[in-house]
């Protein structure tokens, strides 16, 4: 994805240009959050499974480095080829060099929200090598040229009939028609042709489990295990935090994804990848790229429990009226907002202060990440690094020297209260932008302290 | 009981009828209320914009105001939280532990503290209730809609004790109606559409007011509401509270 240098009020901003379009996506996401809530309910214990998933995950990024060992030699057991990246770059490098090896041309990716962190496709495309997504929403925005604005509903911004002209462009479907059923058929037939035709094929990962070495692939398509099953390369990428020590604990992690996520029981698949088969190779490639710092963050640690849900996106009343693509990040809304200035203080510093700290994304959170306490906290961490306006800092020093001192307050707030029934337009014009949309408040002739002068003996 | 009345500073501005309520409200109740001249802020607006280290001295002056009162109240959910969550100063930490323990917001002081289980109100009206997410989610005001947990909600228990209220069902219960601090302004797009999707509820379901605990939630949908000639009209809950039976006004 390519840096924007528009910030997240300034994208939200174009995005509310079309209001009934910011009522469909709304609504949209809206309905995704009212399916989760439906099937939350449908578990009694649902709050006890949250507190036990964030307590295994507390346990596992707590002693990570054991964990990914036995990881790795479990893994290397199993027949798996481990490999280990420090960053962005050094991850797309040992991809490419496996594909390189192996003169693979074109190749299948499967969702891999991680690949997507590192811009693994445009440097893949650049050293020749044809990526096709194959899950379904990936595919719409990579054939629209754009990024996935949602983590786990890629391409939730675009309209049926958006991606029936898209279709119809690059897939040679009739022109006009937009029905779902129709062109899910026309990719299926698209998309198999593309798996069987792959070289290699890259999946994301869910879940590692330390004790077996096995990867779990949650999909609703099936693509991870087409891809997997047909090429002779598999690569699979995760980031280090998605270790989870036993087996067993699938049992809670899979009972919150898919109602977190989509409102669904389960995914339609959970494929566990243990071994090569016979003649194919199968590369795991473990990834930092800033994790141990954001571990080394005590205030931002737990962000790395994320199981990549989304719920907090579908749950957000922000996200759901600013669109993905205004977090200009490969990871949008709440979660996106604390995890993406760790990465960059100053490409992210607006992110954190996109959010109104209204609370809701700490509550679907499935594995208890206390994502709006640590937006705020990130707000002061950015301040405090000197990622923000100095228009901003002098205006809060002086609504500081105001506020600090009562008979500054007093005389301010009077004289402010006269200027706005004196002078109106001082105060209702284009220059303030809570007046462009909304009235302000009417002045009073007297404050409450003043009335309580009058009337009320002071104590 | 000594209570100290704790004003933010933009209900002290433009919304003195919110404090008077909440004053007689208290003192109807029973309370013996003092009310510090000297405050001015909770230092919530910096806190929130990523300032809290400039807070210091608005948190010095809020002990000193009120560090001699039994309890404090205050007619905001958004302004108690912030001193209950960020209230220090090293020189008196003791004093701040104390009032971070003993702040309340009006609603919960009234159902926890004095538990009051009838009001002598009448209000026949229409009423839609905001759950200011602060109040909600923050203090625990109300059971929140994300949670798989039992339902409560103090503001509408209150509600329910004052004659003639009829309290309108909305389609999303508890979303944030966008006020959000400095974000009003600094994310004006998003504040204002979540301003107006939030009215809409209310108005679609026949409410002829919109209360809640919060001024600053009430301001801004009051702002959108006028901008819109809605004819809909916003009331803090003391104001409702706090009104008189006919037998209180006839007498």
């Amino acid at each position: 994805m390519n840096r924007q240098t528009a910030d997240h009020a300034t994208l939200a901003d174009k995005f509310n240009e079309d209001e009934p379009r910011v009522n469909w996506h709304d609504q949209t996401l809206w309905w995704v959050r009212a399916k989760r809530d439906r099937m939350a309910w449908t578990i009694p214990e649902w709050e006890q499974l949250r507190d036990t998933a964030s307590s295994i995950k507390l346990n596992a990024l707590g002693n990570l480095h054991d964990y990914l060992l036995q990881f790795e030699q479990q893994a290397q057991q199993n027949g798996a080829i481990v490999h280990w990246a420090a960053d962005a770059a050094e991850h797309n490098r040992i991809v490419t060099d496996i594909l390189q090896k192996h003169g693979v041309k074109r190749m299948v990716k499967s969702k891999s929200m991680l690949t997507e962190e590192c811009h693994l496709n445009p440097h893949l495309e650049a050293n020749g090598i044809e990526v096709i997504d194959t899950d379904l929403g990936e595919r719409i925005v990579q054939l629209a040229k754009e990024p996935p604005s949602h983590i786990v509903l890629p391409c939730i911004h675009k309209k049926k009939e958006e991606i029936g002209e898209l279709f119809h462009e690059h897939l040679g479907t009739p022109a006009g028609n937009a029905d779902p059923q129709f062109l899910t058929a026309a990719a299926r037939l698209h998309l198999r042709k593309e798996f069987l035709q792959a070289d290699a094929a890259i999946t994301g990962v869910n879940f590692a489990v330390a004790e077996t070495g096995e990867m779990v692939v949650c999909t609703n398509e099936g693509n991870a295990d087409m891809g997997a099953h047909l090429a002779k390369v598999h690569i699979a990428c995760m980031g280090i935090e998605k270790i989870i020590p036993q087996r067993k604990h699938l049992g809670v992690f899979l009972r919150l994804l898919a109602r977190s996520a989509t409102g669904q029981p389960i995914t339609t698949y959970s494929s566990h990848f243990r071994k090569p088969r016979e003649g194919q190779e199968l590369h795991i490639v473990l990834v930092d790229n800033g994790r141990s710092r954001q571990l080394g963050r005590e205030d931002f640690r737990n962000s790395l429990k994320c199981i990549r849900c989304g719920a907090c996106m579908n749950t957000c009343p922000v996200y759901r009226r600013s669109g993905g693509h205004s977090y200009h990040n490969a990871v949008a809304g709440p979660i996106g907002a604390i995890l993406a200035p760790n990465l960059d203080m100053k490409d992210y510093a607006d992110l954190p202060f996109a959010s109104t700290l209204c609370g809701s994304c700490s509550n679907v959170c499935p594995v208890k990440i206390d994502i709006h306490q640590q937006l705020y906290k990130w707000r002061q961490v950015l301040v405090k690094e000197g990622y923000t306006s100095t228009a901003k800092t002098a205006g809060m020093k002086v609504m500081t020297g105001v506020l600090s001192a009562p008979g500054v307050y007093k005389t301010a707030g009077k004289m402010g209260r006269w200027v706005m029934r004196a002078f109106p337009g001082m105060v209702n014009n284009r220059m303030n932008p809570w007046y462009k949309q909304r009235e302000m408040p009417a002045p009073p002739a007297q404050s409450f302290s003043e009335w309580y002068k009058k009337n009320k003996k002071s104590t | 009981m000594k209570v100290g009345l704790f004003i933010p500073c933009y209900i002290d501005q433009f919304y003195p009828q919110v404090g008077i309520a909440t004053l007689q409200l208290l003192q109807k109740l029973g309370c013996e209320v003092g009310f510090p001249q000297g405050q001015t802020c909770c230092g919530q607006p910096m806190a929130n914009s990523g300032y809290e280290h400039l807070t210091h001295q608005c948190n010095s002056l809020f002990i000193k105001n009120f560090a001699d009162y039994d309890y404090i109240v205050g007619p905001s959910g958004s302004c108690v939280l912030h001193i209950k969550d960020h209230l220090h100063d090293p020189a008196a930490e003791p004093k701040a532990e104390k009032i971070r323990q003993r702040i309340y917001e009006l609603t919960e002081f009234l159902t926890d503290v004095l538990k009051v289980t009838s009001l002598p109100a009448r209000f026949p009206c229409k009423v839609g209730l905001h759950q200011s997410c602060h109040g909600q989610r923050g203090l625990g005001l109300a059971q929140m809609s994300e949670l798989v947990a039992a339902p409560f909600s103090k503001p509408e228990q209150l509600l329910r004790m004052v004659e003639g209220v009829e309290l309108v069902p909305l389609d999303r219960a508890d979303e944030c109606c966008g006020f959000g601090g400095t974000f009003c302004v600094a994310e004006e797009a998003v504040s204002v559409k979540m301003g107006k999707d939030r009215v809409a509820d209310h108005v679609k379901h026949g409410a002829e007011v919109i209360t809640g605990t919060d001024v600053s939630c009430l301001m801004h949908m009051e702002g959108i509401l006028r901008r819109q000639h809605a004819g809909v009209k916003v009331m803090h809950i003391a104001e409702i509270l706090n009104q008189y039976t006919d037998e209180q006004a006839n007498s």
